[in-house]
């Protein structure tokens, strides 16, 4: 699904990450952790495509590089991004919204795009089986949403873009535990053999809740060290200084 | 075509009679000329006297310089006031000779390919769709005892209730460019409709004949008697071809007791291109008078075009009860200047009005608000509300708020608010990451900001308009 090899990217001059390699396959769920400016949303960041940064090394999505492709295209593609701090868009509806994305995401992959109807059908059942209250849909994307509803919406909107590989940017954080459930619940609904997930967080919480694959620590824009579920235990007792 | 030869030579005497299509009037400001376009169009006597009252005081006017963007010198001695539509010889023959760029922009607005000739200019069959429709739609109104025609013909047909009006709202003497129009207009629509009437469609320049080529000097008159109620369109939402530089148009609202009006504007002429050469100058006077009680005028504009849009559609509130309403979306890109806003004058008692502006500026451009709330000393209990938001995108526009409030009355309100915000890189980066690219990205957050506008124009104009809004700012960001 996923080859990262040696990337390396800075901003402003500065290097943050420093040659990381990373492998996911096809329904695996790899879960990033590292303390604060270790590089993580960086690596969310620089793999959605975003802007700013000086990248070197390289990046496969399916086999294809993804080197100067366009966030937009890399969407469409099927990587989808749940932020850390998703964004208030004023006076745009949120059904409109995820309705306008999901057609552009369909007429890219030259599929049939689909009527209000059919799509009000689809939110329904998604807000259904995720246990969210449809009618945050009906309100501006976002806007007066709180931290959990926010985070809720993302998780929706995964449910609905059927992306290939999920990045999930501290997507925990800020949470309590009734919100974090929901979204544990969303993900791990979602998993099957076609889907990756990319889990990049601070606390080993979420990893209770999701069961990773495969556990990694970033420390100075560098993976340090790679295990199973049990790295993210040890690494909860010992705290980041000493695995250094 | 035979009138061709006659056409070059530019040296007509008054009074030269040969088929009307090549006609010019002589160059320049004069009671010549004003004479000249007077007989052209058969007016009474009386019309040419009250043009000829108006050049008179056009002498003692001075043009105004107190708005924001500022233009080079206009020699009104080197203009035709008077030329009558292009012959078809001089028209593009088909849209393989009109500029890819226009046709480009029909294309992204969906607009059918009749329409796409008639806008473009290209010379069209006389049995062309929209005639036969015109005559269907007015047979309709004419059985309701609505007159919609043009405002020559209302001049001949209808001269009571042109007396009556014309110049009711906006005296000739009023300022420069209202008082230039009163001299030298040329025509436009008029529009009465009978007591208790609801005029069963949207009123439309579209469905006029002869709508197009009526000039840089439109004259409207809109007069809704009691308990009436009209919607009226003008313009159109795909840039038109146009020669002229300066428009000066005068357009005049008449409401009366219990009646309502509402005037929408989309107006997307020429703005001049990347370097800011050329386009239109819009300096267009729009007034309203609510003169009956409880009557209502809402006007809404969309303004993405025109090098300059310098305009202040108003309301007079003389009615007990009266409401007027603005709605407005100006967009600004490249080198474009806006300076637009209204004017609310509260003379009745309980009255009402309510402003809602939204200016969106990028590239070099900038954009005024510039708005008068008045209450006078009898308007008791009166009520005010106004909202001003800017947009910008990029670092060299600007967006400037120029609210002027006199309230005279204790018994009445007046609100105003006002906020300036920046499309936000990280709300591109979201929408993106959801798969839309650029231009659709900033279309999505311009048309949510732009919302409460949108939502007050007719159902088919706000699909157009919303796609306009994208359309004008492309290029824009990144």
């Amino acid at each position: 699904m996923l080859v990262i090899k040696n990337l390396k990217a800075s901003i402003n001059n500065r290097e943050i990450l420093k040659g990381l390699n990373l492998k996911i396959n096809p329904g695996e769920v790899h879960a990033i952790m590292g303390p604060n400016g270790s590089g993580k949303s960086t690596l969310a960041n620089v793999l959605s495509g975003k802007n700013g940064y000086k990248i070197s090394g390289e990046v496969k999505y399916l086999g294809e590089s993804l080197n100067d492709i366009p966030v937009e295209e890399r969407a469409q593609k099927g990587i989808f991004l749940a932020f850390q701090y998703p964004l208030e868009i004023p006076g745009v509806n949120t059904n409109n919204f995820l309705k306008t994305s999901l057609n552009t995401i369909k007429k890219a992959k030259g599929e049939k795009e689909i009527d209000t109807i059919a799509f009000l059908e689809l939110v329904k059942e998604k807000a259904k089986e995720l246990g969210i209250d449809e009618k945050i849909l009906s309100r501006q994307l976002n806007v007066g949403f709180s931290g959990g509803e926010k985070k809720k919406n993302e998780i929706l909107q995964m449910k609905i873009l059927d992306p290939n590989l999920i990045i999930l940017d501290e997507t925990d954080s800020g949470l309590d535990i009734d919100a974090l459930k929901i979204i544990s619940d969303g993900v791990n609904s979602s998993r099957s053999e076609k889907k990756s997930f990319l889990v990049i967080t601070h606390y080993q919480r979420l990893l209770e809740y999701i069961k990773p694959d495969h556990v990694h620590i970033l420390s100075d824009g560098k993976i340090i060290k790679s295990g199973t579920s049990e790295l993210a235990l040890e690494l909860e007792k010992k705290g980041y200084k000493k695995l250094n | 075509m035979k009138n061709q030869n006659i056409n070059t030579n530019q040296d007509y005497k008054y009074g030269f009679t040969t088929d009307i299509e090549s006609i010019k009037a002589p160059k320049g400001l004069s009671e010549k000329s004003i004479k000249f376009i007077s007989k052209m169009k058969k007016e009474p006597e009386w019309m040419l006297e009250w043009r000829l009252k108006a050049f008179e005081r056009l002498k003692n006017l001075k043009e105004p310089d107190w708005q924001k963007p500022k233009y080079p010198k206009i020699d009104y001695q080197d203009l035709y006031y008077y030329s009558a539509p292009k012959s078809v010889s001089e028209k593009p023959k088909s849209l393989e000779e009109v500029d890819p760029k226009l046709l480009e922009t029909y294309k992204k607005l969906g607009i059918p390919l009749q329409e796409q000739k008639r806008l473009s200019g290209v010379a069209v069959d006389a049995v062309f769709d929209s005639v036969s429709v015109a005559t269907t739609y007015k047979e309709e109104l004419t059985k309701k005892g609505i007159i919609f025609c043009s405002i020559s013909e209302a001049i001949q047909k209808h001269p009571d209730l042109v007396k009556k009006y014309l110049g009711s709202v906006i005296p000739i003497t009023d300022h420069y460019f209202a008082t230039l129009n009163s001299a030298v207009f040329t025509d436009g629509s008029f529009v009465y409709i009978p007591p208790n009437v609801k005029c069963p469609m949207e009123l439309s320049t579209y469905f006029r004949i002869n709508a197009s080529d009526t000039g840089q000097f439109e004259r409207t008159l809109i007069i809704a008697d009691k308990g009436s109620y009209v919607s009226y369109l003008e313009g159109c939402t795909a840039p038109m071809r146009d020669e002229n530089q300066l428009h000066a148009a005068n357009v005049e609202l008449v409401a009366l007791d219990d009646a309502e009006i509402k005037y929408s504007t989309v107006q997307n002429w020429y703005p001049g291109d990347k370097d800011g050469k050329g386009g239109i100058y819009n300096f267009v006077t729009k007034r309203g008078a609510c003169r009956g009680k409880n009557s209502k005028i809402s006007w809404t504009q969309v303004e993405t075009g025109s090098a300059i849009t310098w305009k202040y559609p108003s309301c007079i509130l003389q009615g007990d009860n009266s409401v007027g309403e603005f709605y407005s979306i100006a967009i600004t890109n490249n080198h474009q200047k806006a300076d637009t806003g209204t004017k609310m004058i509260h003379l009745g008692k309980n009255t009402r009005s309510k402003i809602i502006s939204k200016g969106i500026s990028a590239g070099q451009a900038d954009n005024t608000y510039r708005g008068l709330v008045d209450i006078s000393r009898k308007a008791s209990n009166s009520r005010n509300y106004t909202q001003c938001d800017s947009l910008l995108m990029g670092n060299k526009c600007g967006a400037h708020t120029v609210p002027y409030i006199k309230n005279k009355n204790f018994s009445s309100t007046v609100e105003h608010e006002a906020t300036t915000s920046k499309i936000n890189e990280e709300q591109l980066y979201y929408c993106n990451q959801r798969g839309l690219n650029q231009e659709e990205a900033v279309s999505l957050i311009v048309n949510g900001f732009c919302k409460e506008v949108l939502q007050q124009l007719p159902m088919e104009f706000a699909v157009e308009a919303q796609k306009l809004v994208g359309i004008s700012l492309e290029g824009s960001v990144g």
